[in-house]
């Protein structure tokens, strides 16, 4: 008699938490019932990504790539559920590398991104990066694993919080990334991830006031209309690759602070 | 009666001689100064002494609206008698209560060692006319108050107005008489370590026999790094003018081991002349059940439960 | 005394209000007997056969043999790290290369408390630093330096950084595994081999570093370690095929090496002594401030080539200062390096013992006058009480010297123009601490001071990610952060 595997159900991840959408809908992708977030499920997800931001970004540096590395640790034992959902091992390895690398990051941003500026005049003048804040992803279709990491790693090492909006057609692969999570030490909050109907949630995310910038990586050509969106509250909109790997990437989700004192007796 | 150094009315503390200076203090340092006192570990002959020592300095509290001459007669019963199958057990230090229950406490402790400590002067805001404050503590005073906890006027310092909360101080100070006087600064609304130190400096030359830090209606209350500030004015104004003046941190203080890490933290500090009740007092309530639980453990070598000890 | 003073209870104090001896479990450690020399990946047997004990200085025990490292086996350790660096390390991608430190960081963190213990038993320094201190700074240096492997261009735009090859590396016996972490992350990151010497009195942490260099699947090669004397380490100076040395320790050796290698065209990079000024101003936040300066020479015995041996205090401020630091002096806690109520542990050696006390003599003899805390000291092993100077000259041997131990001299000072000279005036340059809550006053200070390392209301505080290093006779070249890579590293540019 073969055994009757036990399937999983698969949930939104807000907040460190795995609900159902709030509308109860789902929508069918990869052959599994998949949620189908909704507005009100985008609402909750930035207010769990406002709240984890403080800490996240209070956090050092140095425990924010002790953080990330962790998550490649999780995803390494992983490994097998996550080639089952993306293209294969190869794509599995690629990503995990690549979270090993923006790892390395966190505390050294820093010192090739900021400086102290040699100004005229008696001060002492230096220029800090720090993070943003609330940062709305939209993943791209293609690799379902690697990019979504390749565009979520350089958000999150800087210290912001995401809401990711999952490939549509292969959600699966950023759910079971989001179980990788959930066994991380990254706080609650600090990763939402939403699956559904790409139309319906970027144009929520695009104007949501309390949001600070938006990766359009996987926009799809809607980007022109989210583009004039965003401009509502000037936020800063990122377009990219599925593929780059750079300290720049991370940087334009990044604030420059600059400082001066006067140096004197 | 202790007599107060004259000031101008301006609020001024002289650099010398007589007073130290007011100065500022490093958050970072003095937050990990306690930290590592914190995790000082001591002998089981010294814990014992430090949980009984810990009972006898407590002031056993209740100060809240629905407060009846029935709650107060079942607190210091506890107060006299914290553990009835352990004769050993001291007494605490005082009761603490609000002033229309002074003279209940008063007839229930006669007695026995255990003082009547009452707030006054509009506790807990301060937000009250003066005179009204004053009258306040005279009458507590004459209602048999042995001690009067009395809060500085928060909004004037913050405000800037020094020498308002000061001659506060100077005038309850006059009209409490013979009783201590315990001033309340209410660190959870001052802000910073700089303006504690500067509270604590300032009520002490105004003449306060005690600091304490909070009313306990507040969520920030007493915590190890701000007594090590306040403590640290103690030291400075004992070194200045040999006034040995009393710490009271209140509030927050639930668990028998932070009450060890407090007098740890007293003894690093000022010494062990002030490892006494007259010097230093801890305001809690729940605390009590706690360190009575900690000391039957000490005696024991058993955990304890809470089902042995009362509740009042 | 009023009449509510007279009538309440006068309770009596403890006599014995006591701290516990916390000691932290032994057990955790296995010590062999007798330990061989790290090379290609194996524990090998030195050529002459010679061995030496190696002790636990708060009670001279004896605690292991380890091997004297004779020119033979110098010569076998460099050319196991050559060999590895041309088959097989240099053709590692970089990323792969990171992944091995991450693997020898997380590690370290996992044994952490395993090293801290045979930290204080070999070293004799309070196990509260080595816990607190020593061993989690040694596994950032390796997580910091193991996310640069892979990014070097970004730390040398335009300059095509390369690996240098084989690296030497000397290191002193006051935190012989933050030492080692210090030399080998970067070296490693950067894609050189090495071999390293710990210092005579203390090889054991180096020892068990190579077990987790096992653990870590490290090729073999990559790291190598000699144990023994001054010879070992002249042997590895003066060997040609190393590419690279790195030392750290006294001024005097590290002139010798460098009159060692000139005209050889290796690159050298030297970290040496310190006789560091920490600068109080009157509007300090004092009782802070005193805290800043006891850390500052009573940390690690004042085994610290940056301790702030100086205390400058400005004149208007110095009864109190003196006052308030004696105080503090009282409680400090002299003993067993393994209780975790001791701040205070062994003096590392006999010898570094006898120089502590023949310089404090001179400091009498010269006319300071000394003050010490009444403490016992244990009568097994090596032990020297905190000791404040006051009334001390600028020109008395303890002001000049660097004495190494818990010894501090007092100077006082009227004007920031004056604490800086005086800070100054020294062959040293490694740091200074200055205590002032004017920010302006911080930073003219910091401009000021000839200095590798300024701290500003704090101090003894290292990072991996920050440069640390000094001016003058105090060394060059920078360990820690961007910096930091620099050493290891050859460019196209050829500079």
């Amino acid at each position: 008699m073969s055994r009757l595997p036990v399937k999983k159900t698969y949930k939104l991840y807000i907040g460190g938490a795995f609900p159902r959408s709030e509308s109860g809908r789902t929508y069918e992708a990869e052959g599994q019932n998949v949620a189908r977030a909704s507005r009100k499920d985008a609402r909750d997800a930035v207010v769990a990504a406002r709240k984890a931001v403080s800490g996240w970004a209070g956090a050092t540096a140095y425990n924010r790539g002790q953080v990330l590395y962790r998550l490649a640790e999780m995803m390494e034992t992983r490994a097998g559920d996550l080639a089952a959902v993306c293209s294969g091992k190869r794509e599995v390895e690629a990503a995990i590398d690549r979270v090993v690398w923006y790892a390395g990051w966190a505390d050294k941003l820093a010192q090739v991104i900021g400086s102290s500026n040699p100004v005229s005049g008696p001060y002492f003048g230096f220029s800090i990066p720090e993070p943003t804040g609330v940062v709305a992803v939209l993943a791209p279709e293609e690799p379902a694993l690697a990019g979504l990491v390749s565009r979520l790693a350089p958000v999150i090492v800087g210290g912001n919080a995401a809401v990711v909006v999952a490939s549509e057609s292969h959600p699966l692969a950023a759910l079971e990334l989001a179980e990788a999570l959930a066994t991380s030490d990254v706080p609650g909050g600090v990763v939402n991830i939403l699956t559904g109907l790409r139309d319906e949630l970027a144009p929520i995310l695009a104007g949501h006031m309390d949001v600070n910038a938006i990766d359009l990586t996987g926009a799809n050509g809607a980007a022109p209309e989210l583009e004039r969106l965003a401009a509502d509250n000037v936020k800063r909109v990122v377009h990219g690759t599925p593929d780059e790997q750079s300290p720049w990437t991370i940087s334009k989700f990044l604030e420059i602070k600059t400082v001066w004192h006067p140096i004197g007796q | 009666m202790a007599k107060a150094p004259a000031l101008p009315s301006g609020f001024e503390l002289p650099l010398e001689p007589r007073l130290p200076r007011i100065g500022s203090v490093d958050q970072v340092a003095v937050e990990e100064r306690a930290a590592s006192l914190a995790r000082r570990s001591i002998k089981r002959e010294a814990k014992l002494f430090a949980l009984d020592l810990a009972v006898r300095m407590m002031d056993l509290t209740t100060l809240e609206g629905q407060d009846t001459p029935g709650k107060i007669a079942a607190l210091t019963s506890k107060a006299i008698r914290p553990d009835p199958s352990d004769a050993s057990v001291p007494s605490v230090a005082a009761v603490c209560v609000y002033p229309n229950l002074v003279p209940a406490a008063v007839e229930r402790v006669r007695g026995s060692s255990v003082k009547v400590a009452s707030v006054a002067t509009a506790f807990p805001s301060g937000q009250s006319p003066t005179h009204l404050k004053v009258a306040e503590v005279r009458d507590v005073v004459d209602l048999g108050a042995d001690e009067v906890d009395m809060v500085i006027d928060r909004g004037a310092f913050l405000a800037g107005r020094y020498a308002k909360v000061y001659d506060e101080i100077v005038q309850v100070k006059e009209a409490a008489g013979h009783a201590h006087l315990k001033v309340i600064l209410e660190v959870g609304e001052l802000g910073t370590y700089d303006n504690v130190r500067r509270a604590s400096l300032l009520a002490m030359a105004a003449g306060a026999d005690f600091i304490k830090t909070s009313t306990g209606k507040l969520p920030q209350a007493a915590t190890l790094p701000v007594t090590l500030v306040m403590l640290e004015a103690i030291r400075d104004v004992h070194h200045e003018t040999g006034r040995r003046v009393g710490m009271k941190p209140a509030g927050g203080i639930r668990q028998a081991k932070q009450a060890v890490q407090y007098l740890v933290q007293l003894y690093e500090t000022l010494g062990a002349e002030w490892l006494t009740p007259d010097l230093y007092r801890l305001g809690a309530s729940t605390l009590l059940n706690d360190v009575l639980m900690q000391i039957r453990k000490e005696k024991t070598g058993r955990y304890q439960s809470p089902d042995y000890f009362t509740i009042d | 005394m009023t009449d509510l003073e007279r009538r309440q209870d006068r309770s009596p104090v403890p006599s014995g209000w006591d701290y516990a001896p916390a000691p932290e479990a032994r057990d955790i450690l296995t010590l062999e007997e007798r330990y061989g020399l790290f090379i290609g990946g194996e524990l090998v047997e030195p050529g002459s056969g010679e061995y030496f004990p190696t002790i636990d200085p708060s009670s001279e025990e004896p605690l292991a043999e380890v091997a004297q490292a004779g020119k033979e086996d110098v010569d076998l350790a460099v050319r196991a790290a050559r060999d590895a660096f041309e088959n097989g390390w240099s053709d590692i991608s970089p990323a792969e290369r990171a992944k091995y430190l991450y693997r020898i960081a997380r590690i370290l963190q996992e044994r952490s408390r395993e090293f801290a213990v045979l930290e204080s038993l070999n070293g004799g320094k309070p196990i509260k630093e080595s816990r607190d201190v020593d061993l989690p700074l040694s596994a950032a240096h390796f997580f910091y330096y193991a996310g640069w492997a892979d990014k070097l261009e970004y730390a040398f735009p335009n300059r095509r950084p390369k690996a240098i090859g084989v690296a030497g590396q000397i290191i002193p016996w006051n935190f012989p595994l933050l030492m080692l972490a210090w030399k080998i992350a970067p070296a490693l990151a950067c894609g050189n081999t090495v071999v390293l010497k710990p210092a005579e009195t203390t090889p054991l942490t180096a020892l068990f570093f190579a077990d987790i260099c096992r653990q870590a699947e490290l090729p073999p090669g990559v790291v190598n370690i000699v144990t023994g004397d001054g010879r070992a380490g002249a042997a590895l100076v003066k060997h040609a095929g190393v590419d690279k040395i790195a030392f750290t320790g006294s001024t005097e050796v590290g002139k010798a090496i460098q009159r060692e290698l000139a005209g050889t065209g290796k690159k050298l990079t030297l970290e040496l002594g310190g006789k560091a000024a920490n600068i109080i101003f009157d509007d300090a936040a004092l009782d802070q401030a005193v805290e800043g300066i006891v850390n500052g020479i009573y940390f690690n015995q004042g085994h610290v080539c940056c301790a702030g041996s100086r205390l400058l205090v400005q004149e208007s401020i110095y009864e109190t200062t003196v006052a308030k630091l004696k105080r503090r002096l009282e409680t400090l806690r002299l003993g067993d390096p393994l209780d975790k109520n001791t701040d205070i542990g062994a003096i590392n050696s006999k010898m570094q013992l006898d120089k502590i006390t023949e310089l404090v003599e001179s400091g009498k003899q010269e006319g300071a006058e000394i003050y010490q805390p009444p403490c016992r000291l244990p009568e097994k092993g090596y032990w020297f009480a905190p000791t404040v100077f006051t009334n001390v000259a600028q020109s008395y041997r303890i002001a000049q010297e660097e004495i190494f131990g818990p010894v501090l001299s007092v100077l006082t000072f009227r004007t920031p123009e004056e604490a800086v000279e005086k800070a100054n005036n020294t062959p040293y340059g490694l740091s200074a601490g200055v205590w002032t809550e004017k920010g302006s006053r911080i930073l003219w200070m910091a401009d000021k001071l000839r200095a590798g390392v300024v701290w500003a209301n704090t101090f003894n505080r290292f990072d991996p990610a920050s440069p640390f290093g000094g001016y003058k006779e105090s060394g060059f070249g920078r360990e820690g952060g961007r910096h930091g890579l620099e050493p290891y590293l050859s460019f196209e540019d050829a500079a």
